[in-house]
Order: structure tokens, then sequence, then C-alpha cells
């Protein structure tokens, strides 16, 4: 372990904000982890341990090479592999709009740890407002595929995505709305609903005090 | 001819006591076995440190002949798709230990090998096996050879029952555990078909109580039964369906109850096949030891690997209803729930339960990019000292 290296050391932006809110130590899920880039980093300068979940084949082996943990399930159904409070903090990274029922996703990573990391591309980013404006459907570097073939079922502003939080009974403790190169915006907050590309959400448990973590 | 014999080459199969009067072995089961020979075989080299070995558990009718060539074979041996240079199990880069196992027919002691205190093959006298009694002989052989540290124990179906009971008994011996196709614990259906192949053999009337060997007899045709059923439970309705349909046997058909039909033809030839290479009485001890397997009952059984923890891959096959997905789910369940490092893949193929002794490139790529990853847990729960 090198606990003295930064996330900004060969990490991807937005995970590299991700990596700032994992606890060192922790155990981590992370649910669609591609080649699993957060996890090793993690592993190796975090001291944490993990699993990641992917089923695209090339990912998958890369993950796999790295020392990453992986497990192949559907995280639609088969969530239910892992015992409650078995980890400290699951990750959802750029996947939440495309699973069948964001709520039981959510419903699954709550049971399974006290701590949620979310990510979600906002679809009421002003240029995607513009195109539908045009009379097209968004597309744009976080949402670049046409609206036939697109992976992505649900589209959301991030207004949208806050009451399912509170549905699920969770606690948004952070929001960290990323620019198009997800970078933190400079802005902060100001107007996240508008001019956020994506955004990203720790969360925890309703009923649960996250000073406890 | 040596063109012939690619990948490894030609291999042979050694024999060495483990267990004499001076070390006889004890079971789990209290008896205590005088005399233990194991055939194995290796390929690789072992490293300096001793330390690049990779153990092959086999399953329930293989050999110690896992992988090259015996001189006047038709086929390698079993695992061949698996080990050799440059393969899933890199000959290369790991030493390889494949033996037969106790209570087997294929060079190891067994029911069928001569009881030395009677003079007379064991017949049923020979003691029922656990698959920790597996483990305790295959843990003697990795001291004979003076391996220091296993790199890897890799199994497929029973064999992967050895490695995960292993892990769990004596995680200080191994770095991963690869569970392929297995099951902690069988269901009433495989119990099921077990018992029906046991019953075709001690029906048999050639069985005679397990004294055939000492009569001059067999019971093929039980054993043959029971190796024609458990076959179907290999293999799918997909791949039946594309290796024979309902093609003929011969050019026409001919109505009766004969062999008609391919599929026919082939089960009668795997039935009639397995008689040249295995024991009845093998048959009848192996697979009760499955049937009792139950690693996880004991609240303790994670305690040793927690303490120690092995990296576990764990897989199945999408097609294989005789030890299907879910069985291998309940063992990742159980790993997982004791924050051990487990990598689980359920891979497409037709094939059924034999397809982990196929070619199937993403499983292969799995196997290899498990043994070869770059794991480093230091500073973390999972290091290991």
């Amino acid at each position: 372990m090198e606990p003295n290296v930064s996330p900004s050391i060969e990490l991807r932006r937005d995970l590299q904000v991700i990596a700032r809110n994992i606890p060192a130590g922790s155990r981590v899920l992370d649910l669609g982890c591609g080649d699993g880039e957060l996890l090793s980093w993690l592993i190796r300068h975090r001291a944490c341990t993990g699993t990641g979940i992917e089923r695209e084949e090339e990912k998958v082996l890369a993950a796999i090479k790295r020392g990453v943990p992986l497990v192949e399930v559907d995280i639609d159904s088969q969530l239910d592999l892992f015992a409650p409070d078995s980890y400290d903090v699951v990750v959802l990274s750029r996947t939440l709009q495309a699973v069948l029922r964001p709520d039981l996703v959510l419903t699954q990573m709550r049971r399974i740890a006290p701590r949620l990391i979310v990510t979600m591309p906002n679809f009421g980013f002003w240029p995607h407002r513009l195109r539908l404006l045009s009379g097209h459907m968004p597309r744009s570097k976080d949402l670049p595929y046409s609206w036939y073939a697109t992976p992505n079922l649900h589209h959301a502003t991030l207004i949208d995505l806050e009451p399912l939080f509170r549905d699920v009974e969770l606690k948004q403790e952070k929001r960290i709305p990323l620019s198009p190169h997800g970078n933190p915006r400079a802005l902060g907050q100001f107007g996240a609903n508008l001019l956020a590309a994506s955004a990203i959400y720790v969360l925890v448990r309703a009923d649960q005090d996250p000073t406890r973590l | 001819m040596a063109a012939t014999y690619d990948g490894l080459g030609v291999t042979e199969t050694k024999k060495v006591t483990l267990f004499d009067p001076a070390h006889p072995l004890t079971l789990v089961g209290g008896d205590q076995l005088d005399e233990v020979v194991v055939a194995y075989e290796t390929y690789g080299t072992l490293n300096e440190d001793a330390s690049n070995a990779v153990y092959i558990c086999h399953a329930l009718t293989g050999d110690a002949h896992a992988a090259g060539w015996h001189p006047g074979d038709k086929h390698p041996g079993w695992w061949d798709t698996m080990i050799g240079p440059g393969k899933a199990i890199d000959t290369n880069r790991w030493f390889v230990i494949s033996s037969n196992l106790l209570g087997g027919c294929q060079g190891s002691t067994g029911p069928g090998s001569i009881n030395p205190a009677t003079g007379k093959p064991w017949g049923l006298d020979f003691p029922l096996l656990d698959m920790s009694d597996f483990v305790t002989v295959h843990r003697a052989l990795v001291a004979h050879l003076g391996v220091r540290k296993l790199h890897a124990v890799v199994g497929g179906s029973m064999g992967g029952m050895q490695a995960l009971q292993w892990s769990l008994s004596y995680p200080q011996d191994l770095g991963i555990a690869v569970i392929i196709a297995a099951s902690s614990r069988l269901t009433a259906q495989n119990i099921a078909f077990s018992a029906v192949g046991r019953e075709a053999i001690i029906r048999d009337e050639n069985f005679r109580d397990g004294r055939f060997c000492e009569q001059e007899t067999r019971p093929d045709v039980g054993l043959s039964i029971a190796r024609m059923m458990a076959h179907i439970t290999y293999t799918s309705e997909e791949g039946f369906q594309a290796k024979f349909g309902r093609k003929p046997q011969h050019k026409e058909s001919a109505p009766g109850f004969g062999v008609d039909f391919a599929v026919e033809g082939y089960l009668e030839h795997q039935g009639e096949a397995f008689l040249t290479r295995f024991d009845a009485l093998s048959y009848l001890y192996l697979t009760r030891v499955m049937d009792y397997f139950d690693p996880f009952a004991e609240p303790s059984a994670l305690d040793a690997v927690r303490a120690d923890p092995v990296r576990y891959l764990v897989m199945s096959f999408d097609s294989d209803w005789r030890f299907s997905t879910e069985q291998s789910r309940r063992i990742v369940r159980r790993l997982a729930a004791a924050e051990l490092p487990v990598t689980f893949r359920e891979i497409h193929s037709p094939w059924g339960h034999d397809s982990f002794l196929l070619k199937i490139d993403p499983y292969l790529a799995t196997v290899k990019a498990v043994l070869e990853a770059d794991t480093d847990y230091r500073g973390t729960v999972w290091s290991r000292t």
C-alpha cells in the first residue's frame, strides 16, 4: 500500500472524485466496474478490498488480470448473491440509467452497504435541452447513442433523480456536479440541473447517522 | 513420429508409496490404510523456491494422465486443452502435478487393490472415503515432491470439490483455488442419479457382493448402464440435438429394440469404452464421497480460510444442469459472505457439464488470467504472510 498517492495519479477523473469519497480500508462493491481501474487503485493505494461486477468479456478479463476479484452476475436480478452489510461502500458508476428498475437496484445496494456512490448522466444538461428544442433526442459525449440502440433505458434530470433517492430511503450526503470532462464544476451546485453534464451522489441510509461510518 | 505428440509431448505416469505400515493413513472415518500408492504425472519444472506448483484434481472418472501423450494413444490426457506450453495452465511457467485419487482404479490404491492384511482385493471391505481424505493424500504427494507452496489447486466437477475442501482445511498450502462446474452440496436430483448408477452396479448378478475380482468376473452390464445414464447428465439437450438429433444409427432405420438411433449407438459406445478403464467398486466409492460432501455445514468451516485468505475462481457453464450455475453461486455466496477475494463467471457453452473438458476460449482465458494475475494485496486484509 502507498497511502500517500493521490487519486489524481493514474485514475480517470470521475473515478478520482469517487475514490476521494471512499474511506481507506473499506470493502467496496463496484457495480459495472469496467476494467477494474477504480478497485485496483483502491486496493493498491487505500488498503481497500472489493469486488467488481462486469459482463463485457474484454473488460472482465482486463479486471481479472489486474487482480480485481470480479463476479459476473446480472445487476437487475442477482444482487441477492451478496449478504446484507457485506460491504462498506457500493459504487454504481454511469449505470443506473441502464438497469431495468433503478429503484430496485438502489434498494439492493442499500441492503448490501450503508454507503452508496452513484453517478448519473444529467438529461437536463442544457445542450440536451437544445437538442430537444431542435426536435431531436439528446446526444453527447455522456449520451452518445442513437435512441434505438442505447443501453440507457431511463432518462432523468438531476431534479427527477433526487426524489427517487428519498423514496428508497436514501439520504443525499453529497452531490458533486461534473463538467462534460468529468471534473467537479468550478461553479459547484449553481444551476446544476441545467449546467452539469453528470453528477456523483454520495448516499447513506436515511435511518442512519452518516458520521458512524 | 514426434510431430504427432503436440503440446507437452510424451508424458509418463509414475507411482509412489505415500503411506506404509510405519506411516499409515488415518481416514476421516477413523479407519486406517497401511498402504497407499498414488499414480501421478508432473509437467513443467519446479522453480528454485519450490513455489510455482499447480495441483490438478480430477473428476469422478479422471486419472493422473491429465495432459500430453502416452505412446500409442489416439487422444492426449483428459485436460490437454487446459494444460501445456502456452496454454491456460502454462507449463512454461508452472510445475503441474496431477494424481489419481485415493479410491480410484488407475494406479492409485482403491477398493480393487490388494488388501495387505488378507492378500485379496479389498472389495467392499475398503473403508468409506471423504473429500478430506483425498486432500490428505494430495498433500502427502506435494510433500514428497518437495513443493513448498502451491500457486494454485485446480479442479472441475469433483475436482473442484477437492480444491474447495483443500482451501478450507489448509488455506496455507495454496494461493488460488479454482473450482469449476462443481457443487458444495449435491441436490436430491444429483444424489438420485448417483443412486441409480450404483444400483445398476450392485444389482448386476456379477457384482457378487463386491467380491467379483476374486471370482474373476465383473459387473460390466451394471457399470456400463451407470456410465450411460451419467453421461446423459454430463451433456445437454442442445448438445445432443446438435450432435445427433434423431439421426438413425445406420443408413436405414430398423425399428425394433436394438440400437437404431445414433444417440443410442453413442451411449452404447460410451458404456463399452468405460469398461476398459474403470472399476465398478471405484465408481461406488467415489460417487458416495460426492453425495456426502457438504463442507460449509460446520459453522466454523470458513474460519481457517478467513484468517489466511485464499483467492478463488468459481466458474459454471450455462447449459450445465448436472452441477448448475446455481450450485456455483451457492459456493460464491458462502465465500463472499466470508469476505474472501472471489471471482465468479458463468460461461456460455451448449455442451453441458462436460464443457469443463472442452476448448471454450473465454473459459480457458479466464483460468489463465486468474493464474497469471498481477495481485498485490499487501496492506489489505487479504494480504498473506
